[in-house]
């Protein structure tokens, strides 16, 4: 199983987190929600790997088994 | 103009089962002249078991009710001898479009497999459908067939004798006794046979309800099923449209749960919400009108002693996959057979067991299907619509949408791969598609189909492989039926039962499901396999 990896891997993180709220930027609460359910979709398709999804939902619930 | 579903097609008229002075036993009784009762009656007049069915009604099913009839069902219905009628007048359709709001998101197209002799789904109403139904009864009664449709016999109550049933059937003479050795209850989703026996059924409400019209005109809609997330003319619900025979078109509108329904069922109230949604210039007529409020759930046992449960009985899910009649047709498929063994004492009581384990896996994935479908449909919280919202507006934009659009997964068989009955798969590398447990794919064959060759007993497949003609183990006899790739050009039999293999030996099951496959003939392991497959080891 491939693992999710939970290390830092994105390059110039602060530059990728001004992207993300600037993407948000001007939005109503209801119209930012909305983006993120977009978001996650599309990105969950690109990754694509069931188990690396799964290992990603735990993760994000702070559950045990999320290597 | 008297509607089909207005005449009385079995009235009551008197047995001689009503003057009997000791009550007169049967070999098989049927509760519930449906689809799934009239299925079954058929099935076991073919196989020579007389058989009795009771209704308390004398009439076809009121309304277009269940609508879309898949592949499978079809060829069930072929061997049955009558789904040819039910083919020539349904309506197949290929196309589908979603809307959200006030748009279009996508349309999509079937794109049937070719190299079937029947089509993915047609489109009938229920009324007809039973009316076949009963035509093929009539057939069988004219060629002397036991088998024989009571109108006018309601069941008031059951008795386990255990080695038969009892039942006291009322009719509008007075009632009766009347025993059978075995009893399958076809009676519909509030099942009374199930309350007489105090048996559970358990699951899940959801708390919804759903507006179902019957519309006739002549509207140029296309032969297409259109879905509406959200219409405008339908706030915060959905809507659904599809083609029926004879310019009857059935429209469904959800309509949420604090709904009055007689209210919500009158003409007045439900013609301007037609109207908002064809546009006012459409002319139609209403034919019919219900309400339904779904539910998904199921018996913890389809067998009980001699009495066994089929279809909605048994098992109820929500509308949208079509997986109601659908389903009930395959448990019928699936038991007849069992029965037919058992009562000829070829095969162990046991073997019906499996009736239990087959379609309980099979009621359960519809109920898993059918839940998954509503929970898109209808979201039950706000994450769920804010995801359920998001899917819809991404499937305008980017195909990989799509695939997560909801709305009905229309019924495919299951395959029963955890069966007793099964040998474990011998074929290294045979296609998924016909492993043990798979009903059989339809494929081209000659002039005609796999199919028409596998009829409706135990048979020994072979392609490119030789065998004996006839293989009997213990009273069960298997015919060869011999085929060989070149009798399709087209691939689509090697494809779907020898994938890379020259050859492949196949053991198929009455109800055309494969008990075992082999790359060559080996006597001993057929005959190991026919076993198994009849609960004798």
């Amino acid at each position: 199983m491939t693992a999710l990896d939970l290390r830092p891997n994105i390059t110039n993180p602060d530059d990728f987190y001004a992207e993300l709220l600037a993407a948000h930027e001007g939005l109503t609460k209801a119209e930012s929600d909305a983006l993120n359910a977009r978001l996650i979709l599309i990105m969950a398709n690109h990754i694509g790997d069931r188990d690396i999804l799964r290992q990603a939902l735990a993760a994000a619930r702070f559950e045990e088994d999320s290597r | 103009m008297n509607k089909i579903f207005e005449i009385p097609l079995y009235p009551y008229t008197r047995s001689p089962d009503q003057d009997a002075t000791t009550p007169v036993r049967h070999k098989v009784m049927i509760v519930g002249a449906g689809p799934v009762g009239l299925a079954a009656a058929i099935d076991l007049a073919q196989q020579g078991v007389p058989v009795v069915v009771l209704d308390d009604n004398d009439k076809v099913s009121f309304g277009s009710r269940a609508i879309c009839f898949a592949k499978r069902p079809l060829e069930i219905l072929d061997r049955l001898g009558c789904g040819q009628p039910m083919v020539d007048k349904g309506v197949v359709w290929n196309l589908g479009k979603v809307f959200f709001g006030d748009r279009k998101v996508y349309e999509f197209n079937l794109l049937p497999e070719e190299g079937h002799r029947r089509p993915a789904f047609i489109n009938l109403q229920q009324y007809y459908f039973e009316d076949y139904l009963v035509a093929r009864v009539r057939e069988l009664q004219e060629q002397g067939a036991e088998i024989e449709l009571r109108g006018g016999n309601k069941v008031l109550d059951v008795t386990d004798m255990g080695d038969r049933v009892q039942l006291n059937v009322q009719t509008p003479e007075g009632p009766y006794t009347v025993e059978t050795e075995w009893l399958i209850a076809c009676d519909g989703a509030g099942s009374p046979i199930r309350s007489m026996m105090g048996l559970d059924f358990v699951g899940r409400v959801f708390e919804d309800n759903f507006l179902i019209a019957d519309v006739i005109m002549d509207a140029d809609f296309p032969t297409e099923r259109w879905f509406w997330f959200d219409p405008p003319f339908n706030k915060g619900q959905s809507a659904l449209l599809h083609k029926q025979p004879d310019g009857v078109w059935r429209i469904d509108l959800q309509l949420g749960w604090d709904i009055d329904k007689e209210e919500e069922k009158k003409p007045e109230k439900v013609i301007p919400r037609l109207k908002q949604m064809l546009g006012d210039d459409v002319e139609f007529e209403l034919e019919w009108v219900s309400i339904y409020t779904f539910q998904c759930r199921r018996m913890e046992k389809f067998r009980h002693n001699r009495v066994i449960f089929a279809g909605d009985s048994a098992h109820q899910v929500s509308p949208f996959g079509a997986r109601g009649a659908n389903s009930g047709l395959q448990d019928t498929d699936n038991l007849i057979w069992k029965l037919k063994l058992v009562i000829d004492g070829q095969a162990p009581d046991r073997l019906l067991d499996s009736y239990d384990d087959e379609r309980i896996y099979g009621a359960d994935e519809n109920i898993l299907n059918s839940t998954r479908s509503t929970d898109f449909i209808t979201p039950k919280s706000e994450i769920s619509r804010l995801f359920r919202d998001a899917v819809l507006d991404l499937s305008e934009h980017h195909a990989f949408a799509r695939p997560l659009v909801n709305s009905g997964r229309l019924s495919v068989p299951c395959i029963y791969d955890e069966s007793p009955l099964n040998t474990p798969d011998a074929l290294p590398g045979g296609p998924a598609r016909t492993r043990p447990g798979a009903p059989c794919p339809d494929a081209p064959a000659g002039n005609g189909y796999v199919l028409d060759r596998l009829g409706g007993a135990f048979t020994v497949l072979t392609i490119d492989a030789e065998a004996p003609e006839q293989v009997a183990e213990n009273g069960i006899e298997a015919a060869r039926v011999a085929l060989s790739a070149a009798d399709d050009p087209s691939g689509a039999l090697a494809e779907r039962y020898l994938g890379d293999n020259p050859s492949a030996v196949y053991l198929i099951r009455p109800d055309q499901h494969v008990a075992a496959r082999w790359p060559a003939y080996d006597e001993t392991a057929v005959r190991a396999a026919i076993r198994r497959a009849t609960a004798k080891e």
